[in-house]
């Protein structure tokens, strides 16, 4: 407690104007920005990967599994910052027991829960069963056992059986889109709804969310599709790549219309706290949302993008271009995330006066147990591939069902 | 007003619709729950009920004194650091080129100082804030686990073994009425004194002001102070718009207040 109350001390020299008494201290920080963060990349990876088996965008192949596999990794990991901020998180399990139906908050259990298994699970377990089931017939002792357990001892590699599971995959992604956008719409709607936040309460941050969040899913694949191709010493599909430039693309036109508009709807509107905002715009979040947010994380790879698609480089230039293009993305989302969470904090809801967020380096809410949070689903990730082969050339994916 | 009651009708046939569906789907789940709903309600006084507690402020009385806030303090140790209060008083001074100054140095526990000079000031007055106790209270609805409700006789409170912590009812009331108590971490606000109500007490910050800036009573009752108060002053509630219908209710409030 004697650390906290330093904290706020400190913070309260650097307030200006005023601002209610309770209001020195911020209440949701670091680990609250990367909670929406990684649910977006849940939700954006798996949006991709509903790309292939729904509509059929078969030069995405390649990337099909990956996108999979990095949800799941993703969404293991997303509840912990949630968990590690709540005052008692001993008591979470009352989210789960007795609900509060009316609170959005409420809602995440079952969402989560519903996410998790009737979506990512049941896919990944039918695209994946023939592929344990061969690598179960081929190996022995424990890691049999593992492969069997992980088929749930359904071995049936027959054609009908194959395609009960092509069929099974298809149903599970078609009901996997609205749950998606049902899981990160959902968290825009946490902050959406809340009407005391004049930052924050605006019918389309759902929607908002939900784009920056396929944005930042697809963003992410790139990535570590390039990283890990030029790991494993294989060519990069530049078919894929292309498309998923393509893709990355068109989100990105339609997330940036979408928070523009927002923009000019506050402006245009100019309502009570309009000076406030701008004030906190100039003066607190320039550097995270003029600086990283629109013009490095949007504008600069939305130009990019477009000249790749108007005039195409050889591929090696195109290459660099797609990836810094998304690692700058990737810098915007978090960007968003930050100037939405935190930045809704920073301003007194008196409309009088500006706050600071001043993060710490340790501690439960801390850089360091941030970056882990934010490192942490990689390892999952890298962990996953092991057991689940996410590479179309590896071989034990030449299983029958191809 | 037929219109209003129609609307009214509807929105409760639209949630018992929501709440059937709700329901008939999460059955299975909810008999424990409902069980212990239906023990709680049993413990309710009836009596309970029949009232709806509030506070008048009465603006220009108020003197900026801040015996309120340390009686607060006192009674329902809230921790003494000025970045936790129940309840605190805002002084505002308009300044004759029509700026406003707004302060609440310590939540004004210490009484208030001025640097301006006299010739700059156009006039200056104190407002003392606390839990609106709303009847529409955002910071209710958004409670994942309940911890944060109603009582029967208006007073919103939180129940500090349930509570989870999550700050979410921080967020959610415009009035920065909350903080997190930084020893029990979970959610604190003013009760009302609720445990001095149910002995028949006032509020703490209501028995020591000096100036009776302070009246609590009940809206239901005909003859309580509060509806006398109601009956010779124009009344006004914090942030209107937002609808969260306040239980706190100040006379002479000044249009700059927020
Ligand atoms: S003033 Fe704030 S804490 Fe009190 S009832 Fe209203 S919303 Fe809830
Ligand atoms: S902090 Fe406590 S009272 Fe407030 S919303 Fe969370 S669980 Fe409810």
């Amino acid at each position: 407690m004697e650390k906290l109350i330093e904290h706020l001390y400190a913070v309260m020299k650097s307030v200006s104007g005023f601002i209610y008494p309770n209001e020195v201290e911020l209440h949701w920080g670091f680990l609250v920005v990367i909670y929406p963060y990684l649910t977006g990349l849940v939700a954006g990876a798996f949006i991709l990967a509903s790309l292939v088996k729904v509509f059929k965008v078969k030069a995405l192949q390649p990337t099909y599994r990956l996108s999979l596999l990095t949800a799941l990794a993703f969404l293991i990991v997303a509840p912990l910052p949630l968990l590690a901020h709540l005052g008692h998180p001993e008591r979470s399990i009352e989210i789960f027991f007795t609900p509060h139906f009316k609170s959005a908050m409420a809602m995440f259990g079952f969402v989560y829960a519903w996410y998790l298994m009737a979506v990512l699970l049941l896919e990944i377990y039918f695209e994946y069963r023939a592929t344990l089931v061969v690598q179960g017939n081929s190996s022995r002792g424990l890691k049999k056992l593992a492969y069997r357990l992980m088929t749930l001892w359904s071995t049936d590699l027959s054609e009908k059986a194959l395609n009960l599971d092509r069929k099974a995959v298809y149903f599970v992604t078609l009901l996997g889109i609205p749950s998606a956008f049902l899981l990160h719409g959902y968290v825009g709607f946490i902050f959406g709804s809340i009407k005391a936040n004049p930052w924050w309460s605006s019918v389309l941050m759902p929607v908002v969310f939900l784009f920056s969040a396929i944005v930042s899913g697809i963003a992410l694949v790139l990535i570590i599709y390039m990283i890990k191709s030029m790991y494993r010493w294989r060519p990069i599909d530049m078919k894929c790549l292309d498309r998923l430039a393509d893709f990355l693309l068109y989100a990105l036109i339609v997330d940036f219309s979408l928070e523009f508009l927002d923009f000019i709807h506050r402006l245009y509107q100019s309502e009570e706290s309009i000076g406030i905002l701008a004030h906190m715009i100039e003066d607190r979040l320039f550097v995270s949302l003029i600086i990283v947010q629109l013009l490095l994380g949007t504008l600069i790879p939305l130009v990019s993008l477009i000249i790749m698609k108007l005039k195409p480089l050889p591929d090696e230039l195109r290459k660099l271009i797609f990836f810094l293009s998304a690692v700058l993305i990737q810098a915007g989302i978090f960007s968003t995330r930050w100037n939405v969470v935190v930045g809704g904090q920073l301003f007194s809801k008196s409309y009088r006066g500006l706050t600071i967020y001043k993060m710490e380096l340790s501690g439960i809410e801390g850089l360091f147990m941030g970056l882990f949070l934010l490192v942490l689903p990689l390892v999952i990730l890298w962990i996953l591939t092991r057991f689940l082969p996410a590479w179309s050339d590896e071989p034990a994916l030449n299983t029958p069902k191809g | 007003m037929s219109d209003c009651k129609q609307r009214g009708d509807r929105r409760k046939f639209l949630e018992t619709c929501l709440k059937l569906g709700i329901t008939a789907s999460a059955a299975p789940f909810l008999a424990p729950i409902e069980k212990l709903r239906a023990s709680k309600l049993s413990r309710v006084d009836e009596e309970a009920l029949t009232h709806q507690y509030g506070m008048g402020i009465n603006v220009k009385a108020c003197i900026g004194c801040g015996r309120c806030v340390v009686a607060c303090k006192e009674e329902n140790e809230v921790p003494k650091e000025p970045f936790f209060f129940r309840t605190w008083v805002e002084k505002y001074t308009l300044l004759v080129n029509g700026e406003t100054i707004v302060s609440s140095p310590n939540g004004g526990s210490e009484g208030f100082q001025s640097d301006i000079s006299e010739g700059e000031i156009l006039r200056s007055f104190f407002v003392p804030k606390l839990c609106n106790h709303c009847k529409n209270p955002p910071c209710v609805q958004v409670c994942p686990v309940g911890a944060t409700f109603t009582t029967p006789d208006g007073v919103v409170l939180v129940d500090k073994d349930y509570c989870i912590g999550c700050r979410y009812c921080i967020q959610a009331c415009p009035y920065g009425a909350r903080y997190l108590n930084p020893i029990t971490k979970t959610a604190d606000k003013c009760t009302f004194c609720y445990h001095r109500l149910s002995k028949g007490l006032l509020p703490a910050c209501v028995e020591v002001c000096p100036t009776q800036a302070r009246i609590f009573g009940d809206t239901k009752l005909r003859s309580s102070r509060l509806t006398r108060f109601f009956r010779f002053n124009e009344i006004q509630v914090l942030k209107p718009d937002l609808n969260t219908e306040p239980q706190v209710f100040y006379a002479r409030l000044d249009g700059t207040v927020r």
